[in-house]
């Protein structure tokens, strides 16, 4: 019975988002702290070390930490603002549940927890296993990823978990797998300084990884060239050497181009190819049609511009490939990827000093939480569910007949649809808002209606727990501990800071509960996060993403350790490919061709507009806790649609008027921004924000077939010129999906 | 108490974060009727002193690079004051530790050295008058003071001459 039990602005009165402007105890500067507790940022892959104050139980501020190897004390606006999140009037302290007409009353744990067990049983008693699933997140600690994916096999045993990693890292993962064999950022970030050209696809390094401009920058004090992709001329992309305003979709236009000018003109490297390499002449076939003119058909750029990326990167003597969600929310973002790093085998500069190649990572966890489990086709330690030997023994960590395990389950997005569609009655979510994050809302949320029972476990009311029959309140990441594998590979550990308040629980404590209640306690008995990563360290032993050898300690005594560490003698591994030994099992790079072929949905007479979507530097992801702290919001408070000077003429919209974007699937009312520093045929609006205000109303329900990964970077839209809306949800406050 | 301009948001994504530039005779303090403004021995330039200030914001007014602002809440000014409490005992100002770009940056002169391509001069000329500064700005190397003439400080046009960040001509623009 999931539906919305009262009118939306009712709920928002009484749950937020509100904004916090002040710390608990107020500002306050003479009384001593109790502690500083040094551990990590909740948010982005970056995971920046951070110190933060407590005193009395409560954190009360923040430090930078500058000895920490990565941001050495550097920090975004949402890293220094991140701890207005505690003690914040919005935080869920007790199990509510869902009351038609009157909103969400207040349960005992136990009745909530009796309440949830016996729902899923309910449901699969009547539907079957699979008609019970699980939406989880990647910035749940490697513990927590461990132990979700756990609990969906062995204690509620359907094969439909997935985790919103969907919509971030799993082009790049799919991507470097099938080139390299293993789904990992090459090289640590010490590596950028030291490369001579630097080619950034899709990312905008300064709103979404801020830490990372400063290795950019370094790089180009040492004299190295910035070549940046992008159809907005982002911050970074301001003061590149070679900005290459490309047509979102259009990538593989610029990537194949190159690649054949690189041919043509000599810049690859024969030796490395043939003994380190299979399968080059096929993409040397493939990119030899990709002319500089018929390339630059593709991207939508001059032809001269492709021509000058490559004659920066064919002969450079080192060099360092980035890229990130704008080539990877594609329906070809696989696809996208793959013809990047061609580029980099092609030219051999990869696995030693200042030569390589990462994904920008999006999610704090991103890394860590593709490899513990929670994905619907893996078991931990990136092992294959559909892999006799991977489940015979994970079955053996687990003591579990192997045939117990479900198999491969549904990605998130064919999970909503098998909602939509009936087929699935209930749903479990954790750290995952997916009525903000998934695309093409109106839909999601019409699934969300259709559900038997939902329960939703968070410390903030996100608009997906809008629908929960049951909410329980779980733990910010300061208020519990254990590791996650940032943007580099590197394993680091988060220390507990403070108690979860009221009666919220560290989230491992309520999965546990849960299996006890399932009737499978005994395989859950863990009395710390520590205990869960002692069998995490097992059950990834011998896997590609081989955690073994680690322990808390040695991660705090080296300040964090790479994967693969198969020993405790092990010094972990910051950079891989070393000596041009890659990750399949005959040691080599496998060259993929790839062409390109038209997204989803291209512009047409109806819908003559691309829009594509992404971030600002002051929110995170769905902003269930950005929209909630009063500094960020100051900071970019609703969302814009930005459109070029040429573009809003044509429309005769001027800057700071009201528009409606509008696709097949729906719209969003939002003002207009005019900037020359996007391309006239695109727009974007930021995805932040939820109701009428989410970007996702609009995005198109088109995934990769390989990643499944949505195409948040490409749809058509019409823009027009629409009167300031006065409804109810328009008169909200800003962060809550309101307009001014 | 920095704050980031944002130069012309329709022409450009540049920003330029402003902090207190510790002028070696400071003009802010020179024009404060009341002496609220007072440099440590250090060089620092400090926010108005609480007893003394009477928001009259001559400083405000005076301050050739906009630092100085009145607060309104509390009837007094503040301004940047290369976080004293942190830099006195030895840490960098906040701004400079957490800045993810290193464009502000807390340094001795043989790490700007060794790790810019630019140079660190501390030299500004507005229209006649001179203005040596604590704190440093990284510039070409062939630049050896910052000279803004008095028509710019009246009114610098809106758009940029060439349109450098203009992405329509990007893509129009020939071989």
């Amino acid at each position: 019975m999931a539906k919305i039990p009262i009118d939306i602005p009712e709920i928002i009165k009484l749950f937020g988002p509100h904004l916090n402007r002040v710390p608990s105890g107020g500002w306050v500067a003479s009384e001593e702290d109790d502690k500083m507790v040094k551990t990590h940022c909740c948010f982005c892959g970056q995971q920046c070390g951070i110190q933060l104050r407590v005193r009395n139980n409560k954190v009360v501020g923040w430090e930078p930490w500058e000895d920490f190897p990565f941001n050495f004390g550097k920090l975004c606006p949402k890293g220094v603002k991140r701890y207005m999140q505690d003690e914040h009037p919005d935080r869920l302290k007790f199990p509510l549940q869902r009351v038609d007409g009157k909103g969400f009353e207040r349960v005992s744990w136990d009745a909530a927890l009796d309440r949830v067990a016996t729902e899923i049983r309910r449901i699969q008693a009547a539907y079957g296993n699979n008609a019970f699933a699980l939406l989880t997140g990647a910035s749940l600690t490697n513990e927590k990823a461990y132990l979700i994916g756990k609990f969906a096999r062995v204690a509620v045993r359907t094969a439909n978990i997935d985790y919103n990693g969907r919509l971030c890292m799993v082009s790049a993962g799919a991507a470097s797998k099938k080139v390299f064999g293993i789904d990992r950022s090459a090289n640590p970030w010490s590596d950028i300084p030291k490369a001579k050209v630097i080619l950034v696809a899709g990312a905008n390094v300064a709103e979404c990884a801020p830490i990372t401009t400063d290795y950019l920058w370094q790089a180009r004090e040492n004299g190295g060239k910035l070549i940046i992709l992008d159809p907005r001329l982002t911050p970074i992309a301001r003061n590149a050497d070679l900005y290459i305003p490309v047509r979102s979709g259009g990538d593989i236009g610029v990537f194949n181009g190159m690649l054949h000018i690189m041919v043509e003109r000599g810049w690859i490297d024969r030796d490395f190819i043939a003994e380190h390499t299979t399968g080059f002449d096929q993409v040397a076939d493939t990119v030899k049609k990709y002319t500089p003119e018929f390339a630059a058909k593709i991207a939508g750029v001059p032809a001269d511009m492709i021509v000058r990326a490559a004659e920066l990167w064919g002969p450079a003597p080192t060099s360092f490939l980035l890229h990130a969600r704008g080539i990877e929310h594609h329906s070809k973002g696989v696809e996208n990827c793959m013809a990047a790093i061609n580029l980099v085998i092609a030219s051999g500069r990869i696995g030693r000093e200042g030569c390589g190649y990462a994904m920008i990572t999006g999610q704090g966890n991103g890394q860590g939480g593709r490899e513990q489990g929670q994905k619907c086709d893996q078991l931990p330690g990136s092992r294959d569910i559909s892999n006799p030997e991977h489940r015979k023994y994970i079955a053996g960590v687990w003591d579990v007949p192997e045939e117990s395990i479900p198999g491969k389950g549904l990605s998130a997005v064919p999970l909503i649809e098998a909602v939509h569609d009936g087929k699935i009655k209930g749903l479990l979510s954790i750290c995952f808002n997916p009525s903000v994050s998934l695309p093409d809302a109106n839909f999601v949320r019409a699934a969300l209606e259709k559900l038997e029972f939902y329960v939703n476990i968070d410390f903030f009311l996100s608009e997906t727990g809008h629908y929960a029959d049951v909410i329980l309140p779980g733990s910010l990441m300061e208020e519990d501990e254990g590791t996650t594998t940032n943007v580099e590979g590197r394993v680091i550990r988060h220390r507990k800071v403070v108690d979860p308040p009221g009666e919220a629980r560290e989230d491992w404590k309520i999965v546990c509960d849960l299996a006890q209640r399932l009737g499978h306690g005994d395989k859950f008995n863990y009395r710390s996060p520590r205990e869960m990563f002692e069998e995490l360290r097992i059950a990834s032993k011998g896997g590609v993403s081989d955690y073994y050898g680690m322990t808390w300690e040695r991660i705090e005594e080296n300040n964090g350790l790479f994967w693969p560490c198969p020993q405790p003698s092990h010094p972990g591994t910051p950079r891989l490919y070393e000596g041009g030994k890659f990750g399949h099992p005959d040691g080599k790079a496998h060259f993929i061709p790839v062409e390109w072929r038209p997204s989803a949905e291209m512009p047409d007479e109806e819908y003559p507009i691309i829009l594509t979507t992404g971030r600002v530097v002051s929110h995170f992801l769905s902003g269930t806790q950005t929209r909630r702290i009063g500094g960020l919001v100051d900071q970019y408070s609703q969302p814009q649609c930005e459109m070029h000077p040429r573009l809003a003429e044509q429309l005769r919209v001027h800057d700071g008027d009201f528009v409606k974007v509008e696709s097949r699937r729906g719209s969003v009312v939002v003002r207009a921004q005019v900037v020359k520093t996007i391309r006239p045929d695109t727009v974007f609006v930021p995805y932040h924000w939820p109701l009428d205000r989410s970007a996702n109303n609009i995005t198109i329900r088109a995934i990769d077939p390989v990643s499944n990964i949505p195409e948040f970077k490409i749809c058509a839209v019409r823009v027009t010129r629409v009167e300031q809306p006065h409804d109810a949800i328009a008169e909200l406050e800003v962060q809550a999906g309101g307009v001014r | 108490m920095i704050h980031l301009e944002v130069i012309e948001r329709r022409d450009s994504v540049q920003t330029a974060p402003q902090v207190c530039m510790h002028c070696e005779d400071p003009i802010c303090a020179r024009v404060c009727p009341a002496d609220a403004i007072k440099k440590t021995l250090d060089g620092v330039v400090q926010s108005s002193l609480k007893p003394r200030c009477i928001g009259c914001s001559n400083c405000v007014l005076s301050c050739p690079f906009g630092v100085p602002k009145y607060q309104v809440e509390i009837d007094q000014m503040m301004k940047c004051d290369m976080c004293y409490d942190r830099s006195s005992v030895g840490k960098k100002p906040m701004c400079a530790t957490v800045c993810p770009s290193g464009a502000l940056t807390y340094a001795t002169a043989e790490e700007i050295q060794r790790t810019r391509r630019g140079i660190a001069i501390n030299s500004w000329k507005f229209g006649d008058e001179e203005v040596r500064t604590k704190v440093f700005v990284i510039v070409p190397r062939e630049v050896e003071q910052v000279n803004i003439k008095l028509v710019q400080i009246s009114g610098t046009p809106a758009a940029l001459h060439q349109d450098p960040y203009d992405v329509a001509l990007m893509l129009e623009a020939a071989k």
